[in-house]
């Protein structure tokens, strides 16, 4: 069995990130959107910690560049649900097909 | 590297999981249940991240990941389904598009991803045994301006998201 290169985490956060794109791109729950966008984040963390083993192992750059990628992601969550619930509040709805305030 | 017999198999198991369960997300009908397979997924790629040396970020994927958010999207779950949850996670009327344009993102990651010749790129030398103490004191010399430019994001998320989320009647009756 080959020993596990940098070419495999690649194809896994590039698979990864295609779910979560399809998730973003095809449902039809707030709610779910969200949850899609953190996959293709963490799919992000991945390829950003697989290439600071392979590639910078002593610097760490990839793995304080995911560190904020977490922090950015955590704060996301919170204002889009917030979001969501104020969305909720007005249209008793999360449907993301019912939200066209911005179509003329 | 390490060749070890343990780790491909590890990576294997891993790199199933969560595929897997990423799906799962995808594809459950209820969207309770797509936040429990959500953090299965988060704590095998807090897996992952042990397996590439970064024992602080798999511990951080798991308290932040695994614990913070997927709690809070439960949260707001249950603050805004009133009815029954069986049917909440729908697919919309674009999946066929939807699904061709992921599989040109696929054909043109693979292109690109066959085109590099990652063998030259790849360095020779080893992760530091101690990842924690090294990326604290980046942290707090190198990398001490986004560091503090992040704190000052999650203080200005926190009070956005209170202001946005608090209830209007509340805010008329505080003007009175």
């Amino acid at each position: 069995m080959p020993a596990i290169s940098l070419t495999h985490y690649v194809v896994l956060s590039a698979l990864l990130f295609s779910i979560g794109l399809f998730g973003v791109l095809t449902k039809r729950n707030a709610v779910a959107v969200l949850i899609c966008i953190e996959l293709m984040l963490n799919a992000v963390n991945i390829n950003l910690v697989a290439f600071s083993k392979y590639i910078t192992p002593a610097d760490f750059v990839g793995q304080i560049f995911s560190i904020f990628v977490i922090t950015v992601a955590a704060a996301e969550v919170g204002v889009g649900l917030a979001i969501i619930i104020a969305i909720y509040r007005n249209r008793l709805s999360v449907n993301l097909d019912d939200f066209d305030w911005l179509k003329w | 590297m390490e060749t070890s017999i343990y780790s491909v198999i590890a990576f294997y198991g891993l790199a199933i999981t969560i595929l897997g369960n990423a799906t799962l997300v995808i594809f459950a009908r209820n969207i309770v249940h797509s936040v429990l397979f959500l953090a299965v997924t988060f704590i095998a790629m807090g897996g992952l991240f042990l397996l590439l040396d970064a024992d602080f970020l798999a511990a951080v994927q798991v308290l932040v990941y695994a614990g913070a958010v997927c709690i809070m999207v439960v949260f707001g779950i249950m603050l805004i389904q009133r009815s029954d949850m069986k049917a909440t996670n729908l697919f919309n009327r674009q999946t066929f598009a939807g699904a061709g344009l992921v599989a040109l993102v696929v054909a043109m990651c693979a292109v690109f991803a066959g085109r590099t010749a990652w063998t030259d790129l790849v360095a020779a030398g080893e992760v530091p045994a101690n990842t924690v103490q090294a990326i604290g004191e980046l942290m707090l010399s190198k990398y001490v301006i986004p560091f503090e430019v992040a704190a000052l994001l999650l203080l200005v998320a926190l009070i956005g998201a209170i202001v946005i989320a608090r209830d209007e009647e509340v805010k008329a009756n505080a003007g009175n």
